[in-house]
């Protein structure tokens, strides 16, 4: 935020502000795949980076003689998923392990990034000639349904693997409602694949939805806080009134800042456990 | 708000750090942990091992004590015993010596006594053989009366 009263931005032009992406183009239309976010992918791979940069080099340097604090810290990470998962997902899979950690740690980086000041990033963009920044990749809807487009395809494919074809196609005309009688079957077949076609693509669309409204949402209260104290600049500290204004903003920060913490936590944790048990319901048998 | 390109790309680079972890972070990561615990689980079954061991080696110890000193025990009531006959030995023998040489001294004595007697009696049947020559003023031929002279020693 510029602290100066004659280029004070009003709240609607600070908010439309925050919610826009550096693109290449001004987007056309819902989909407009010859636009690019670029600080939404900047963070991205700067944060994937980030997550196999640390992993590979306490990686490195693991032994198995007596590990040390890096090291445990991030065998514990590896151990938690690798139990949870072991877990839920009762097939052989070298997949699902590594991609949950994946998820876990990369979207535990993402929601971290709400945590920096909000207008931290943004300036220092600004400052060098780059007139919008998005910092947190969770609260661009790209990001979040990359994410779980990506398991939604790898859901089809453990199904198709599992159960083939026609096996994974059945399961939509005999669920949830199953008869014993095959006329009946047929007649309850329609009702059942609207039923369990919609609870299918629902699941990629809840998974990307549930972290980018709760991001989303964190990021929009950390904005309202900082309405709060958008106007009047150091001038503003002149009166009591601006001092309570200004104190006040800082206690809200503190305290949603805290409480977003634990929603990122959360969120990420979310994320990749859904991940899991979408994929053991995909490997498993419904006889 | 819009869906554009960043989805392609997103899940692209959401392949390739998946694909990173699955092939080389999580193997690296996992093998040592696996090996660190299979070792940890063999040190563990040495050290039960070796208490079985110190237990078994403590209760061999125990026994070869306990036999150690049921045998130091015998020794010594052996040397007792054999100390007890020894003296009772040394006393007996010394008793029976000092027995003999009383007896031995007693003889000589004896024998003494008995020397002195008889060397007396010779001198007094000397003497009352001079005494009955003086008296008969006549000199008795010792040899001619040494029967005489001996009825008469045997007689005193």
């Amino acid at each position: 935020m510029v602290p100066s009263a004659a280029t004070a931005p009003t709240p609607n032009e600070y908010i439309v502000h925050h919610i826009t992406y550096l693109t290449n183009a001004a987007p056309r239309g819902l989909v407009d795949f010859s636009v690019v976010n670029y600080d939404s992918v900047f963070f991205s791979v700067l944060l994937g980076a980030l997550f196999v940069g640390t992993f590979y080099t306490a990686a490195r340097r693991a032994s198995d003689g007596v590990p040390g604090k890096f090291q445990n810290f991030v065998e514990l990470l590896v151990e938690k998923v690798d139990s949870q998962v072991k877990d839920l997902f009762h097939g052989q899979s070298k997949l699902i392990a590594p991609l949950a950690l994946t998820i876990f740690c990369w979207v535990l980086l993402f929601n971290l990034l709400d945590l920096l000041p909000l207008d931290l990033l943004p300036d220092a963009a600004n400052a060098v000639g780059f007139g919008h920044l998005r910092v947190v990749p969770s609260t661009d809807l790209n990001i979040v349904f990359g994410l779980s487009l990506t398991v939604f395809l790898l859901i089809i494919f453990y199904s198709v693997q599992m159960k083939g074809l026609v096996g994974f196609l059945a399961e939509f005309a005999l669920n949830p409602l199953r008869l014993s009688h095959p006329l009946g079957q047929a007649l309850v077949a329609p009702f059942n694949i609207v039923v369990e076609f919609a609870s299918f693509l629902a699941r990629p669309v809840s998974l990307a939805l549930r972290l980018y409204g709760n991001m989303f949402a964190g990021e929009m209260v950390f904005i309202l806080i900082a309405l709060l104290t958008l106007s009047g600049g150091f001038a503003r500290l002149a009166s009591v009134g601006g001092w309570g204004l200004t104190l006040v903003s800082m206690v809200l920060g503190v305290v949603w800042s805290l409480f977003d913490l634990f929603i990122g936590a959360l969120q990420a944790f979310i994320f990749a456990l859904l991940t899991v048990v979408y994929l053991s319901q995909a490997s498993e048998h419904h006889d | 708000m819009n869906i554009n390109l960043t989805l392609i790309i997103q899940m692209i680079v959401f392949a390739i750090l998946v694909w990173i972890t699955m092939r080389f972070l999580w193997p690296m990561i996992l093998g040592p942990m696996e090996e660190r615990s299979r070792k940890i689980a063999l040190g563990l079954a040495a050290a039960e091992k070796g208490q079985q061991d110190l237990a078994q080696a403590e209760r061999k110890a125990d026994a070869v004590m306990q036999e150690a000193r049921e045998r130091a025990h015998q020794i010594i009531e052996q040397a007792q015993r054999r100390a007890n006959e020894l003296l009772e030995h040394a006393k007996s023998a010394a008793s029976a010596e000092g027995q003999r040489l009383l007896a031995a001294a007693q003889q000589q004595i004896e024998l003494e006594a008995t020397q002195a007697r008889d060397s007396l009696r010779r001198d007094i049947a000397q003497l009352a053989v001079e005494t009955a020559a003086k008296l008969l003023e006549r000199e008795i031929d010792a040899r001619t009366h040494a029967d005489l002279i001996e009825k008469l020693v045997a007689q005193i």
